[in-house]
């Protein structure tokens, strides 16, 4: 049976592989909307910290010895670190003003961040091999899946799930979103939101260098993996509706998948189809798919 | 500071020579010959040319002893972030306003293209070392294009016919979708099915793509041999990484179209054992190369590729050229050069054609397995070299009016 003349093997092959990208997708839009809800700040350093998160993961085992394991924890722990020192010493200044210096500022320290870290490792990047547990592949009977994007996909479902469900369905996350409305009041309940502020960049960020580490093992660790991601995922959170959790969750996969069958049909578009998806969306609804109009 | 500098060595030949100074002084335009560099300093091909290739450069100059007679050598370089339009705009700039003399074109074809043409209206020499397009040399041709190190057709003609004669009859092409990777696939299609192969298919993707799975398995579904990658640079990298991930290298051969002694660096010879590829240079080649290379490596801590030695080479060449003809006279400079031939640690008897070629041997390496390497950079073996006539485009071939 054929899809459009595509096997209906190939088809569902495709379709997998636009669903591990979208993961990606998913997982760094969700951090975006995360900070973008809370912090207003648009954070363009996300595809740094992502590019940090793969660094991190590298240096830990060229230097230290770490496994992949380890590094899918400790990573995000220093990246969220940096995150964490990110906001206190530059981004809370920037609250009160207009969102265009959280846009400039967060850019100019991606610019930083990749900048020393071409000096330091070049642009053809480091090897980091997929972990030992989840080499090799499995015939799925349409496609061979190596075992490490299955991987991939599980992960970064339950990462996101997890994060939705935190921020949506518990008390931590009820003051979160109270804050996001007003952090006069909640502050007046007598819980410290600049705190809770700064830990969610530091979350955030921690989110952006998770999907590092999980990208890692399948392309290229170089100082340009964040930049030529993070157009594209700006893009996803635009269609998804600027700070819409779920939203930017589905919104990441649906347009991994779409991607994915544009590289079937006519490759050569595969890198705009997400841009002409975002005009189309614009222009009928403004606040995203899922995005409150204000 | 620059003024009494060159104000300086040139008092101090005068007094060497006797007014020697003072006819030179009217053959070198402002008093200092300016070399102008525009290459990718950032980007995806950074570290094949980039801050290492000026280093190359300077490297050359120094080897001149900074100036000739008395007169210093300049550089200048600019970033063209692999857009033509930058790159053309920096070309004009130097050449109406710093009195730039000639000027070296690191990667990027299309960038290249571009300068070249303004090169030729400004009447310099434009010495292109790392773009890969033939066309620079065939229907772009300009008298005062030298195209130095390598290009589509160099490539197609070396990795093609030694992958057809191996075996690899049947081919499939994954193909970077801009000037330089479809002119590779078409050069490298030209020789394949010329030698009896067969191309099965291809598919083109973004210039940097962050995920070459969906290709690939495009690529394993056409049941082809040979999988062509007609990329380069991080694109390349990517490809191979994901081509054995997906189990495509137990079904395929890889042929590397276009890959540089950095790709397999960052590779890893696991990764990259048993492959074939061409290139215009390698360090470990011989004495002279090695020795030279050992005291790039001081500088920048890793082994040059092909395209800053090429860098070198090129820059020493004019260098020597207007040494000779006592003037930085784009035309005269130029005629001088094509009158020499190019003997240094990049090639031996090479010489540049009337339609801008600087022939020379062209070698096809197969990586080394990691047990075969004996030390860090240590990943070619010379299969076969291509000598300078058979390497290059052939009259035949060319349409290059310059050369008929």
């Amino acid at each position: 049976m054929d899809i459009f003349g595509i096997p209906i093997q190939a088809f569902a092959g495709q379709l997998l592989l636009g669903l591990v990208n979208g993961s990606f997708y998913a997982m760094l839009s969700l951090g975006l909307a995360v900070i973008f809800g809370l912090l207003g700040i648009v954070n363009f350093a996300h595809g740094a910290l992502y590019m940090l998160g793969a660094y991190a993961a590298w240096i830990g085992m060229d230097s230290f010895g770490l496994n992949y394991w380890a590094s899918l924890i400790v990573a995000p722990l220093v990246v969220g670190a940096i995150g964490v020192v990110i906001e206190r010493t530059l981004l809370k200044h920037l609250y009160k003003i207009d969102p265009i210096y959280g846009l400039l500022l967060t850019f100019g320290l991606a610019l930083i961040a990749e900048g020393v870290l071409r000096e330091k490792f070049g642009v053809s990047g480091q090897q980091y091999p997929v972990p030992e547990l989840l080499q090799g592949a499995t015939n799925l009977g349409f496609m061979i899946l190596p075992n490490y994007r299955g991987w991939i996909i599980f992960a970064s479902l339950t990462i996101c799930l997890g994060t939705w469900f935190l921020i949506e369905r518990t008390r931590l996350g009820a003051y979160l979103r109270a804050g996001t409305e007003n952090p006069a009041l909640v502050q007046a309940f007598g819980i410290n939101v600049p705190v809770m502020v700064m830990l969610t960049y530091g979350a955030g960020a921690g989110l952006a260098a998770m999907a590092g580490v999980l990208a890692a093992p399948v392309i290229q660790v170089t100082p340009l993996m964040g930049s030529q991601l993070i157009i594209i995922v700006f893009a996803v959170v635009v269609i998804g509706g600027m700070g819409s959790i779920l939203g930017s969750i589905l919104t990441g996969l649906a347009l991994g998948l779409i991607e994915g069958l544009t590289k079937v049909f006519y490759p050569e578009a595969s890198n705009i189809v997400v841009f002409v998806i975002m005009a189309i969306v614009l222009m009928v609804r403004p606040a995203g798919l899922f995005g409150k109009e204000k | 500071m620059k003024l009494k500098q060159t104000a300086a060595a040139c008092g101090m030949t005068a007094a060497a020579l006797l007014g020697v100074c003072a006819p030179a002084q009217a053959q070198i335009s402002g008093d200092v010959i300016r070399i102008g560099f525009i290459t990718d300093m950032s980007g995806l091909y950074a570290d094949i040319d980039g801050p290492a290739g000026v280093e190359a450069i300077k490297m050359a100059i120094a080897d001149m002893g900074g100036a000739i007679n008395g007169k210093k050598i300049e550089l200048l370089v600019a970033d063209h972030q692999n857009k033509a339009d930058i790159a053309a705009t920096k070309a004009r700039e130097w050449f109406d306003t710093q009195g730039l003399d000639m000027l070296i074109g690191g990667t990027s074809s299309g960038t290249n293209l571009a300068m070249a043409k303004i090169a030729s209206q400004k009447q310099k020499p434009f010495m292109s070392v790392g773009a890969a397009t033939s066309a620079l040399t065939n229907d772009q041709c300009t008298a005062y294009t030298a195209h130095w190190a390598y290009d589509t057709v160099a490539l197609a003609k070396g990795t093609g016919n030694a992958v057809v004669k191996s075996g690899g009859k049947t081919w499939f092409f994954l193909t970077a979708d801009y000037a330089f990777g479809q002119q590779l696939q078409d050069d490298t299609s030209a020789i394949v099915k010329a030698a009896g192969g067969t191309i099965v298919g291809s598919v083109k993707h973004p210039l940097s793509a962050n995920d070459f799975s969906s290709f690939l398995l495009q690529a394993q579904s056409s049941k082809a041999q040979i999988l062509g990658l007609a990329n380069a640079g991080g694109d390349t990298i990517n490809s191979i990484k994901a081509a054995n991930e997906f189990g495509v290298t137990k079904t395929m051969k890889l042929a590397g179209l276009l890959m540089f002694i950095n790709d397999i660096h960052s590779l890893g010879l696991k990764a990259t054992q048993g492959m074939y590829l061409t290139d215009s240079w390698y360090w470990n080649r011989d004495p002279e190369a090695r020795a030279w290379s050992r005291k790039f490596f001081e500088k920048v801590k890793r082994m040059p590729s092909s395209i800053q030695a090429g860098d070198y080479s090129a820059t020493l060449h004019y260098l020597n050229a207007v040494k000779a003809s006592g003037t930085d006279d784009g035309t005269k400079v130029m005629a001088q050069m094509k009158k020499t031939k190019v003997n240094d640690m990049f090639a031996k008897n090479g010489y540049l054609r009337d339609d801008g070629r600087m022939v020379h041997d062209m070698y096809l390496m197969q990586v080394k397995t990691p047990a075969e390497s004996t030390e860090p950079w240590d990943y070619y073996k010379v299969a076969t070299t291509f000598k300078g006539d058979e390497a290059w485009t052939t009259k035949a071939e060319s349409k290059c009016p310059l050369w008929k």
